[in-house]
């Protein structure tokens, strides 16, 4: 009894965390980016503006939740729903803290993945059901984007999975004891990130949404709440890229002297920022451009990590 | 555990049924998906956890997202769910019915008769799975690679830009505006 109510104090105390953190995430966002245009940002409701996100939820729940009357309506009600869910899904095996986590499941690395491929179909219904010239764009082209960038994050990884010997992430954490994995595994870091950022479709790779050429992409019809879930799914979805980031490659929670929840939350807000940097620094590439980046480029690359990593431990046995 | 097992059984029958049932397409491949999270949850319950995920990963991940793929860009519309209500008429289900009957009921009595209960679980690692696979069944590894490798020549052969074959006129036309072109460069 005990147990079971440890771990649903535990569920609840984290959805509650990061749902908050992904709202204020929007503030965070926006004042980095003015700080980094050299102008200021939101900072009229409240302490440094803190309050707008606030202003901006209300806001959100006040407009007209408007269903287009071509639209397939089930379909199209739904489509929001999963990319929140299947982001959510996925902190359960991220583990925030040696004893902060739901599941400490012998295959994380793999259910993360699992759940990172069903966040695709949020885009590719929503896209469709919108019955829109431009979010069928919108939606073909996340549906290919994360498809192939994929394939590139599963590889990524799979040189971390033979150093360490192990799907569970507290194991591969604790691998890092020495070395964190970025130290050994350089390539594979890179190319993770770069298939993160492509996975939750931030700037520079955000062609399903591209507002200069396809209105708003796949979300160009949703309005209110609907449309608050993907704007927070993708919040969402930086944090748990940057916490997977953190977790594989820098020693999650492993750090001197601070708890451990301190480490792997300080580690984590740095490539949420890195995230809000790349926004306002990089240029939106075509979309051909980034079909052949993935499939001519990081695919080799991704095999060559794999067959160095594996001829490393091979000759160290 | 067992309450789930039957639970998640008991969803995968219901959303295969749907998936042939429904006369829209996507609204059949997003009941199909149900059906794979279904046969996941069963392979994760009966202990094959690295199975259950790749299910998830390769067929509900990527595999139906590719199939919903190409019926969007079809846009099949209302005609099409017409067509496939006129199709699917009672006395089409008939002959199939009786079939299927007849290999279930020995299933039945198979599964009667065996005296062991449909759940019971035997936990596989990924590494054993591995070894598994690189040990006994090495041979058949190698055969669905090779298999792979074909079909990924002829997916290049299919998709290579052909060659610009043009008719004698079109060609002496287009000689004649290469010389143009050339003139007014010089």
């Amino acid at each position: 009894m005990n147990e079971i109510l440890k771990y649903t104090l535990m569920i609840v105390i984290i959805l509650f965390t990061l749902t908050t953190i992904a709202a204020w995430l929007i503030w965070l966002e926006r004042r980095m980016l003015a700080l980094w245009q050299d102008r200021y940002g939101p900072n009229r409701a409240g302490p440094f503006g803190l309050f707008i996100v606030v202003a901006d939820t209300i806001k959100l729940f006040f407009k007209e939740d408007w269903i287009p009357p071509f639209a397939e309506k089930a379909v199209f009600v739904f489509a929001p729903a999963i990319v929140a869910a299947a982001v959510l899904l996925s902190f359960v095996v991220v583990p925030f803290a040696p004893d902060i986590l739901v599941a400490d499941l012998d295959i994380g690395l793999l259910f993360f993945l699992a759940m990172s491929s069903l966040g695709v179909y949020s885009i590719v219904l929503g896209g469709w059901a919108s019955n829109n010239k431009y979010s069928l764009l919108g939606a073909l082209r996340g549906a290919s984007q994360m498809i192939s960038y994929e394939v590139f994050m599963g590889l990524s990884l799979m040189g971390v999975v033979m150093l360490s010997g192990s799907f569970r992430l507290t194991d591969i954490v604790m691998a890092q004891k020495d070395f964190w994995f970025v130290v050994t595994q350089p390539v594979a870091f890179v190319l993770f990130l770069t298939a993160g950022i492509a996975e939750t479709h931030r700037l520079p790779f955000d062609i399903p949404e591209a507002e200069s050429e396809l209105v708003a992409g796949f979300h160009s019809e949703y309005s209110g709440m609907k449309f608050g879930m993907f704007f927070i799914g993708e919040y969402l979805g930086i944090i748990l890229i940057s916490a997977m980031v953190v977790t594989i490659f820098f020693g999650g929670w492993l750090g001197p002297v601070l708890p451990p929840v301190v480490w792997f939350t300080l580690k984590t807000f740095v490539f949420i920022i890195f995230f809000i940097l790349l926004r306002a620094s990089l240029p939106r590439p075509r979309y051909d451009q980034l079909m052949e980046y993935g499939w001519k480029i990081i695919l080799p690359i991704a095999l060559l990590n794999l067959l160095v990593t594996g001829g490393f431990t091979l000759l160290k046995n | 555990m067992e309450i789930a097992f039957y639970i998640a059984g008991t969803v995968a029958v219901a959303a295969t049924w749907m998936v042939i049932t429904r006369h829209n397409p996507v609204h059949a491949l997003l009941y199909l998906n149900v059906s794979l999270l279904a046969h996941a949850m069963l392979f994760y319950l009966l202990g094959a956890s690295f199975a259950a995920l790749l299910e998830i990963i390769i067929y509900a991940g990527a595999i139906m997202v590719l199939f919903i793929f190409v019926v969007m860009l079809l846009n099949l519309g209302k005609e099409t769910a017409e067509q496939e209500r006129k199709w699917l008429k009672p006395k089409v289900w008939v002959g199939p019915t009786v079939l299927a009957a007849i290999l279930f009921a020995e299933f039945l009595a198979l599964v009667l008769s065996s005296g062991q209960g449909a759940y019971s679980p035997a936990v596989v690692s990924p590494r054993e799975l591995a070894t598994a696979l690189y040990r006994e069944y090495l041979i058949g590894v190698e055969l669905a690679a090779m298999l792979l490798m074909a079909a990924v020549v002829g997916a290049a052969h299919i998709g290579r830009h052909k060659k610009l074959v043009l008719h004698r006129f079109l060609q002496e036309e287009k000689e004649k505006e290469e010389e143009k072109h050339e003139e007014a460069v010089l």
